[in-house]
């Protein structure tokens, strides 16, 4: 009888462990200077056993539209020290505590039915394979884990950090002055397009993390209301992000969802064109084109907030784009995605011209889709006036 | 949709294969590179980078974020970082930070513009050389040298051969001295642009599309003014626009000495300007760009230039071949076959908000003092009624203060 109880107790602590998810690790680590020389220094997400496994109190989260990376899918998590907690904001980024850390890790689903190699990644939007159980870490059986990237609040402010992972998958290293890896997406009909994966350095982290040009302080992206304002598979079942976080202790000051901004998901046929195409901007384009980003020099700004008009590009002539106006007069030509340089820009793969200026190696086909579709369906002209 | 898509992965494909043929990085190159981003990101104020003589090859953009610091190359013909290899990063360096100086070093071949500083004070460039040794071609990347948002701004002794856009481009920055520069074979040799106190002089520009630029642009932070330029040689700027379509300096007709483009307050003397094509100085309004429309131009954007004073320059030839079917067949009309415009040619947009008796108030006139003529060219009724009446043209203007950089540069 005392043995059963016992043998119950293990199976039981066991299932526990599995279920959390964070055999072997120890607590994470805030380092509150320096750059530790390996990932798992932090203690926040570790391979061990086949899963790339999110550590006690890391809690994962999505965005209702995510920035476009050569396809690749991402795990985003939060962790905050016992005892302290983000602030909530309708509009900016959430106050984060010192000792926050957020972990990025982006990685590739491997091609179906393919032989696993080193450089063979899945152009796909399936994440059905990525977790090894819902709300838990990723199935290194099924994903190829490319970088990490970590945003850690410190004292003095945001520090980013990049990590990149080595070729076994069992731990990533600090790459301070980035990389570039030739990797090829294929798809599901098996066609192939062969890219630079690029891990940006240090410096290129502020590129799209300091929103503010003048201050040059550097900010998560993500953890806004309308980008957190959507429901997550957690371990325990579906819940709202916003939800979830204030329940963990990790937000303060939230209104009910229902009360938070919601971008709409870029991909999301029910929503209108025009929330999906501002979404998609508003992610891709505002941490840089916004009335204090580093685009501010360009008079166009494409976060959520700006107005339907020429601030947005409508029949505005560009600024600086040289080589990138592709020979098109003006940002958006209403009805004319063709003679918009928006999408032109979105379009192209050489630096200099494409937009994101830094980010992506390949086109995103889908996205520069709903952008063209979004303009066909604008309507008036651009007169020009001698 | 899915019928293209066969066609966009065969253009990436080639894109990709292109960016291969490119990528020739030995190893050596390979881990100058890294060694070179590593130093940008440990630099504290005070560092100074030390870049030997050498020829380097590199992959990536760089970037610098940290105040004070100070990069040095062995010579612009020395120390050369060829990015013609490039295949990521919108620039060749982009920088982000104040009293930031780089001098003796030369920027090759980047697929974007070459040296970027996005705001920042105290920004001291001497002795850089940026080149697209290709020569003119619209693939070239934009812009040279490219201060924006910047304060208290010096570019000298400094040499830019083939920009896209502009060769040297100071944009909506403050108190600037661009001296003792060389700009070649760029579509705009120098360009200032919604700016507000410039010195530009002792400065060569030839062989560009247009020579020296003063530009105001709509929808930006600042209106710019007060811009001298003088003591300039600025000779054959008569090469065919380069510029892709839509840029501001793609309206610029080919062999355009000095060109005012709806800034105000410009002060342009002394200088030896010749052998422009279309006319060795050109004052005009955004109107003639082409690109002025109700719904794309911010309605306090002001196109007209205002306080525009033309004196003591020494003028030689020029007008004889103007770049445009309209100011050609204007030219032929008016001056004949083998004629040429007057030094100064004005495209006559005038705010008929702001007039006089036929006039603007007297310190937002255009005064020409010194020159063979001018044309008013009728913009605005197409050509139609030019003018050569110099009357309107007959005034002068309060000079200008000079430009004092404060703090001095160090160099």
């Amino acid at each position: 009888m005392q043995k059963k109880m016992w043998m119950r107790g293990l199976l039981l602590s066991a299932l526990l462990c599995l279920a959390a998810c964070h055999q072997g690790m120890e607590p994470v680590a805030f380092h509150d200077d320096g750059y530790p020389s390996k990932l798992s220094d932090w203690h926040v997400v570790e391979a061990h056993d086949g899963v790339l496994q999110l550590n006690d109190g890391v809690v994962p989260y999505e965005l209702n539209t995510p920035l476009f990376t050569d396809y690749a899918h991402k795990l985003r998590t939060i962790w905050m020290p016992k005892g302290v907690s983000a602030k909530y904001s309708p509009k900016d980024t959430f106050d984060f505590p010192v000792g926050t850390i957020i972990s990025k890790t982006f990685f590739y689903p491997i091609p179906k039915d393919a032989a696993r190699n080193a450089t063979d990644v899945a152009r796909t939007y399936d994440t059905s394979r990525d977790f090894a159980a819902p709300g838990q870490g990723l199935n290194l059986a099924e994903v190829h884990l490319v970088e990490t990237r970590l945003l850690i609040r410190r004292k003095e402010g945001w520090v980013a950090i990049p990590y990149v992972w080595n070729a076994e998958q069992t731990e990533a290293t600090l790459a301070r002055t980035g990389d570039v890896q030739a990797l090829t997406l294929v798809s599901d009909n098996g066609e192939r397009e062969n890219f630079n994966y690029v891990v940006p350095d240090q410096s290129q982290c502020a590129s799209c993390h300091a929103r503010d040009w003048t201050t040059r302080a550097i900010q998560p992206i993500g953890p806004k209301a309308r980008h957190l304002n959507r429901d997550y598979r957690y371990a325990d079942g579906d819940e709202n992000e916003l939800a979830h976080l204030v329940r963990m202790g990790y937000l303060t000051g939230a209104p009910v969802p229902a009360d938070a901004p919601r971008n709409a998901n870029w991909m999301d046929t029910h929503a209108s064109l025009d929330a999906r195409a501002r979404a998609y901007l508003d992610i891709n384009c505002g941490h840089c084109h916004n009335p204090k980003g580093a685009a501010n020099t360009t008079g166009l700004t494409l976060d959520i907030a700006t107005t339907e008009d020429r601030h947005i590009g409508i029949c505005k002539p560009p600024t600086a784009a040289g080589q990138g106006t592709g020979d098109h007069l003006f940002d958006i030509v209403p009805g004319h995605p063709d003679d918009s340089i928006l999408p032109y820009r979105l379009s192209s793969t050489e630096p200099g011209t494409m937009m994101p200026e830094i980010g992506r190696s390949t086109m995103h086909r889908e996205g520069v889709a709903l952008i063209k579709a979004w303009i066909a369906a604008q309507s008036g002209d651009c007169l020009v006036l001698h | 949709m899915r019928k293209i898509y066969p066609l966009i992965a065969f253009s990436l494909l080639l894109t990709a294969c292109g960016h291969q043929e490119n990528a020739a990085q030995n190893q050596s190159d390979a881990s100058f590179e890294s060694k070179l981003e590593q130093q940008l990101l440990d630099a504290k104020p005070g560092s100074v980078i030390d870049i030997p003589a050498g020829h380097y090859s590199l992959k990536r953009g760089l970037s610098l974020r940290t105040n004070g610091v100070t990069i040095r190359g062995a010579g612009m013909d020395k120390t050369v970082l060829s990015f013609k290899g490039q295949i990521v990063g919108p620039e060749g360096l982009l920088v982000n930070a104040d009293d930031f100086t780089i001098e003796n070093l030369a920027i090759e071949d980047t697929m974007g513009d070459a040296l970027k500083i996005n705001q920042g004070k105290n920004i001291t460039i001497h002795g850089v050389r940026i080149e697209w040794t290709g020569g003119p071609k619209s693939t070239n990347g934009a812009y040279g040298l490219y201060p924006v948002k910047t304060q208290n701004v010096l570019v000298e002794d400094s040499v830019v051969i083939g920009a896209s856009d502009a060769g040297i481009y100071v944009g909506q920055s403050n108190n600037i001295v661009v001296r003792r520069n060389r700009a070649e074979q760029n579509v705009a040799g120098i360009e200032i642009e919604n700016s507000v106190n410039a010195d530009v002089y002792d400065n060569t520009a030839t062989k560009n599309t247009g020579g020296i630029l003063v530009f105001n642009m709509p929808n930006l932070s600042q209106a710019g003014h007060a811009t001298r330029v003088f003591h300039n040689k600025v000779f054959t700027n008569n090469t065919g626009n380069f510029a892709k379509k839509g840029a501001a300096v793609a309206s610029v007709p080919a062999g355009s000495g000095v060109v005012v483009n709806s800034n105000d307050k410009v002060e342009i003397f002394d200088n030896d300007i010749a052998d422009s094509q279309t006319a060795n100085v050109i004052i005009s309004s955004y109107f003639s760009t082409n690109y002025y429309n109700t719904r794309g131009v911010a309605t306090d954007y002001n196109p007209y230039p205002k306080g525009i004073y033309v004196y003591g320059n020494r003028f030689k030839g020029g007008g004889d071949s103007p770049d445009g079917l309209k100011l050609k067949t204007l030219k032929t009309a008016m001056y004949g076959i083998s004629g040429n415009f007057p030094d100064v040619l004005w495209d006559g947009y005038t705010d008929p908000k702001n007039q006089a008796d036929g006039l603007p108030p007297p310190n937002d006139r255009i005064c020409i003092v010194d020159a063979n003529g001018v044309l008013n060219a009728d913009g605005p009724h197409d050509y139609k009624n030019p003018s050569t009446d110099t009357k309107p043209f007959q005034c002068s203007l309060p000079k200008l203060p000079p430009v004092a950089l404060n703090p001095e540069p160090k160099v």
